[in-house]
């Protein structure tokens, strides 16, 4: 029997642009997702100090809140962002893997509410934090 | 008193579109995402050119809503940061060449950044424009618009507060 996370990891790598930022499944399950972003030359935003730039954290985050909208028990079939905010609270480490972790934290019969946090090897203290909505497909 | 007579007109297209490519050439992320912009003036438009790699659904098939987010916050960071140095490139206090040279400026920093998915974004280019709603001398927030095939008909919007960079400041200095 082929379990969840193969199914997640096999769909991580048909979504283009997942593949693109080398996003890695690290665990799904019940409505959590986490992922990894792997450093690498191509999403940094600052040149000068070797950062990621936001908008790559954004793409982990998004694609993460999806996940753990998609593997929520109350199973929908399919899901969209509606709405995604961030708050970026310290540039993320150069050179580390940057690890989301998403929270589906109510599902409705329309739509799904999100969390999710950012950190970089150093856990304690979290890069960015994202709130969002996505759609509910039955 | 005699009024200074205007640069040449590709002295000023020279120095204006040198300080834009440079500022953008500078940033891995934006070359990643294949970014670019048309000037008009003053005005930026920022360009996605579509690409294969930048689906996230490919079943219908549609951007990904993290390639949507990246290309907005693009679109606020360069525009804020174009707006708030549009007088020292005029100016000339702003070297075009120490900017090519590696001395970029630094780019604003996002404090916060929301997205509204209004519609799914098309496999095709998509365009964004960013209005600076209040350029504090600390603190910024920026409206930007993405659209598609028609400008009545946005795919996205955004808003973002950013924390400006002290002016003048040079990257690594």
């Amino acid at each position: 029997m082929v379990d969840k996370t193969t199914i997640a990891r096999n769909f991580l790598s048909v979504v283009p642009y997942a593949h693109a930022l080398g996003l890695t499944l690290e665990s799904i399950g019940d409505g959590v997702a986490v992922m990894g972003l792997p450093y690498s030359k191509d999403i940094v935003g600052d040149p000068d100090k070797g950062i990621v730039h936001g908008g790559a954290v954004s793409a982990a985050m998004d694609t993460c809140c999806g996940a753990a909208v998609m593997c929520h028990p109350s199973s929908p079939s399919l899901t969209a962002t509606i709405d995604l905010r961030i708050d970026y609270m310290r540039a993320a480490a150069p050179g580390q893997t940057i690890t989301t972790t998403a929270t589906c934290y109510h599902v409705g019969r329309n739509v799904a509410f999100v969390r999710a946090v950012a950190t970089d090897d150093d856990t304690e203290h979290p890069v960015a934090m994202a709130t969002g909505s996505f759609t509910v497909e039955r | 008193m005699a009024r200074k007579r205007p640069d040449p007109v590709q002295v000023v297209k020279e120095r204006r579109d040198g300080a834009l490519n440079a500022i953008l050439h500078g940033v891995p992320y934006i070359r990643f995402l294949g970014v670019e912009f048309d000037r008009r003036g003053d005005e930026l438009t920022a360009v996605l050119p579509y690409d294969d790699k930048l689906i996230g659904n490919p079943m219908l098939p549609a951007l990904h809503g993290g390639v949507t987010a990246s290309f907005l916050e693009i679109t606020a960071i360069i525009t804020l940061s174009w707006v708030s140095m549009w007088e020292d490139i005029e100016s000339g206090a702003i070297d075009v060449q120490q900017i090519r040279d590696g001395n970029l400026p630094r780019l604003p920093r996002t404090i916060d950044f929301t997205v509204d998915y209004l519609r799914s974004g098309l496999p095709r280019d998509a365009y964004a424009r960013a209005r600076v709603s209040r350029a504090g001398r600390r603190y910024a927030s920026v409206h930007v618009e993405g659209w598609q095939d028609n400008r009545d008909r946005m795919f996205a919007q955004a808003t973002g507060h950013f924390l400006m960079p002290s002016r003048g400041a040079l990257a690594g200095a």
